[in-house]
């Protein structure tokens, strides 16, 4: 069987390859298959067993209940405010007088998910002295890579689902305002976002195990990427822009406003921010730029909302740098891993 | 041996890793259902050799075949008809002994029934019975290189190549576990490759031993005739104690052409010789009436080869 060409015959391969059962094509077709549904299989008993894994979603659940919680309480306030459009929304984009929003929680904790699935991923089994073993069973080399990756995303995927619903259910359950279907399509792609989000952050946490020989070093580097580009690229990308485009008091508005652009572009190259727009644009339609604009362009403009793929389109470039950016990872730990030097 | 026994063989296998030798030039033929030993000093390259003929490093220079497969380009095939024994193998620690074959079993896409009549076969086999259902952090070194081989034997493989099998268990575990490697061979009719630095454990058990020191293959061959290997061409060491006084076995030996040199200390003569004149010195002896009391051939056993090659952890002296 060939991978097919279009997404949806990918898919169906990755299912048969993951999950049935099917007669072998070539001599060792089959092998490959049985070697790389067993590692996925393997990788995904461990994750679901491991209390790392209870605790990560023990602390995203509660910080993901207690903001739609908040927020729920607010969301009347907010109603009055912003008209009643798109209520059940709010619930994920809007922040309670305590809390952040569920979405802002996410896009700060996301990365800690991905990171505690991947940093020990390779170097861990070398350390242990399993990594030999394993390659010496007939299944090809990338196997291991591609089963570690995949299982990681399943168990992302089922993480975020769940919690998306358990958080709505309880949002309807606070509010008594069911989702419409737009609603219900602009938090799939939300949950879509998400999940390449935390991939990302998966991605890169594989390739440092792959770079670094202790799980401690790979950990360590993981979380102090995520904290830079979480907290410090902001700051970083204002002191950046100043320094290009100095601007005062007395600034014209074409230099404040170029300054504001070079500094939202240059923040844009943290993952986190892109997440932030994605996310705030397609949970709140009435987000209709992104980015500081002039007053004469918002003249005559008619206050409302974007239609779902006006929304989509607004944020598209973010959506597949975000995808290009876990391809590249998830590329350079394929060769890292495929090029190094089996020996623990 | 006939050609057609040959089950691995590697031509001039060579690797480098940035300008360090690690396998010079190996060539090497291993026949079916041989235990064959591959000793050498920590560092020799006995590992590298390993991995390259498994496909998982991929020689500098060379070839190497097992089963007639090309193990560079057809690791897949290699890998299904040979169990490794890593050094230090390690395990799932969290999961049971049970467990971890079963793993391994299905990274070999095993049916699920046959396999685990299989795991309780091999499980009986290196006397896990009792220890099957623990999780392997609890198991002892011993019980974990026995595990390895029950692992190593679940895809019942023709060839069995083991790194260290014996390092660091107590003596009572490489006696158990010299005694399955020679089932493997004898019974099970498996071709076994062991790695190993300590060859006095490895000697009982293996029909030809290759000392392999800083990346080359010094000798090859049965233990009895590796001595004379190392020490072709070398003068002949003999140390010889006689019954009779010095003046008169110096006499009794200047017959002898080939001896450039003569020492003496304590009782004890030192005999340097171009060639083993052993045969033709006793029956000189005997002629005379005199009675032997030692001869010894220098580097002629394995303990001078041990002291020569090993214990200066591959410094040639």
């Amino acid at each position: 069987m060939s991978v097919g060409t279009t997404i949806a015959e990918k898919l169906k391969w990755l299912y048969k390859v993951l999950l049935e059962d099917e007669e072998p094509q070539d001599d060792y077709g089959e092998l490959k298959r049985k070697g790389l549904r067993a590692l996925y299989r393997k990788e995904l008993a461990d994750h679901f067993r491991s209390k790392r894994f209870l605790i990560v979603l023990l602390l995203i659940a509660v910080t993901g209940i207690a903001s739609v919680y908040s927020a729920s309480l607010g969301i009347g306030e907010a109603v009055m405010e912003e008209g009643n459009d798109f209520v059940f929304l709010k619930l994920f984009s809007s922040s309670g007088e305590a809390l952040p929003s569920f979405a802002a929680f996410i896009s700060f904790l996301g990365p800690l998910v991905g990171l505690s699935l991947g940093f020990d991923a390779i170097n861990g089994e070398k350390t242990r002295g399993t990594l030999s073993r394993v390659l010496a069973q007939p299944i090809h080399r990338d196997a291991v890579v591609n089963g570690k990756f995949l299982a990681g995303v399943t168990v992302m995927s089922i993480m975020t689902v769940a919690l998306v619903l358990a958080v709505g259910g309880l949002g309807i359950i606070l509010t008594g305002i069911p989702p419409s279907l737009e609603e219900v399509i602009r938090l799939l792609l939300f949950i879509v976002i998400t999940i390449i989000y935390m991939s990302l952050w998966l991605c890169l946490s594989l390739l440092f195990s792959l770079l670094f020989r202790q799980t401690a070093t790979s950990a360590l580097a993981g979380i102090a990427v995520w904290l830079f580009f979480a907290i410090f690229m902001g700051l970083l990308a204002g002191l950046i822009a100043n320094a290009i485009v100095p601007i005062d008091e007395s600034s014209p508005a074409t230099l404040i406003l170029k300054n504001q652009h070079l500094q939202q572009n240059i923040s844009r190259i943290s993952p986190s921010i892109l997440y932030d727009e994605a996310t705030a644009t397609i949970l709140n339609p009435a987000i209709r730029v992104l980015g500081p604009i002039l007053v004469t362009q918002a003249e005559g403009a008619i206050p409302g909302t974007l239609p779902l793929g006006q929304s989509v389109l607004l944020v598209w470039p973010h959506i597949t740098s975000l995808i290009a950016a876990t391809m590249i990872c998830f590329a350079l730990s394929y060769i890292v891993f495929m090029r190094q030097e089996i020996r623990a | 041996m006939k050609e057609n026994n040959v089950v691995i063989k590697t031509e001039n296998l060579t690797k480098r890793y940035n300008g360090f030798t690690a396998v010079n030039k190996l060539n090497l033929e291993i026949y079916k259902g041989e235990i064959f030993g591959l000793l050498g000093p920590n560092g020799a390259g006995k590992t590298t050799t390993i991995l390259m003929l498994l496909g998982l490093t991929e020689p500098t220079e060379g070839k190497a075949y097992i089963e007639g497969y090309d193990c560079t380009r057809n690791p897949m095939a290699v890998k299904s008809v040979v169990g490794y024994l890593p050094d230090n193998v390690g395990f799932y620690e969290d999961l049971t002994g049970k467990e971890n074959l079963r793993y391994t079993g299905q990274l070999n896409g095993m049916d699920p029934d046959k396999l685990e009549k299989r795991i309780d076969m091999l499980i009986e086999r290196v006397g896990l019975t009792e220890a099957a259902d623990n999780k392997v952090g609890t198991y002892s070194r011993g019980m974990r290189q026995r595990l390895g081989i029950a692992d190593v034997l679940i895809k019942d493989p023709k060839i069995v190549i083991l790194d260290e099998p014996t390092l660091g268990i107590d003596p009572e575990g490489v006696k158990q576990m010299l005694s399955i490697i020679t089932q493997l061979s004898i019974e099970d009719k498996r071709t076994v490759l062991i790695s190993s630095h300590l060859l006095h454990q490895i000697q009982q058990i293996c029909n030809r031993v290759g000392i392999f020191v800083r990346g080359e293959l010094i000798a090859c061959g049965q233990i009895e005739n590796l001595a004379e290997q190392v020490s072709e061409g070398k003068p002949k060491e003999l140390e010889i104690r006689v019954d009779c006084e010095k003046e008169d076995f110096l006499s009794l030996v200047k017959g002898f052409d080939a001896i450039d040199d003569i020492k003496y200390q304590a009782g004890l003569f030192t005999i340097t010789s171009k060639k083993d004149i052993r045969k033709e010195l006793v029956a000189a002896i005997n002629s005379k009436g005199y009675s032997l009391m030692h001869l010894r051939l220098r580097g002629a056993d394995l303990d001078d080869i041990y002291s020569q090659y090993f214990a200066g952890e591959g410094v040639i002296k």
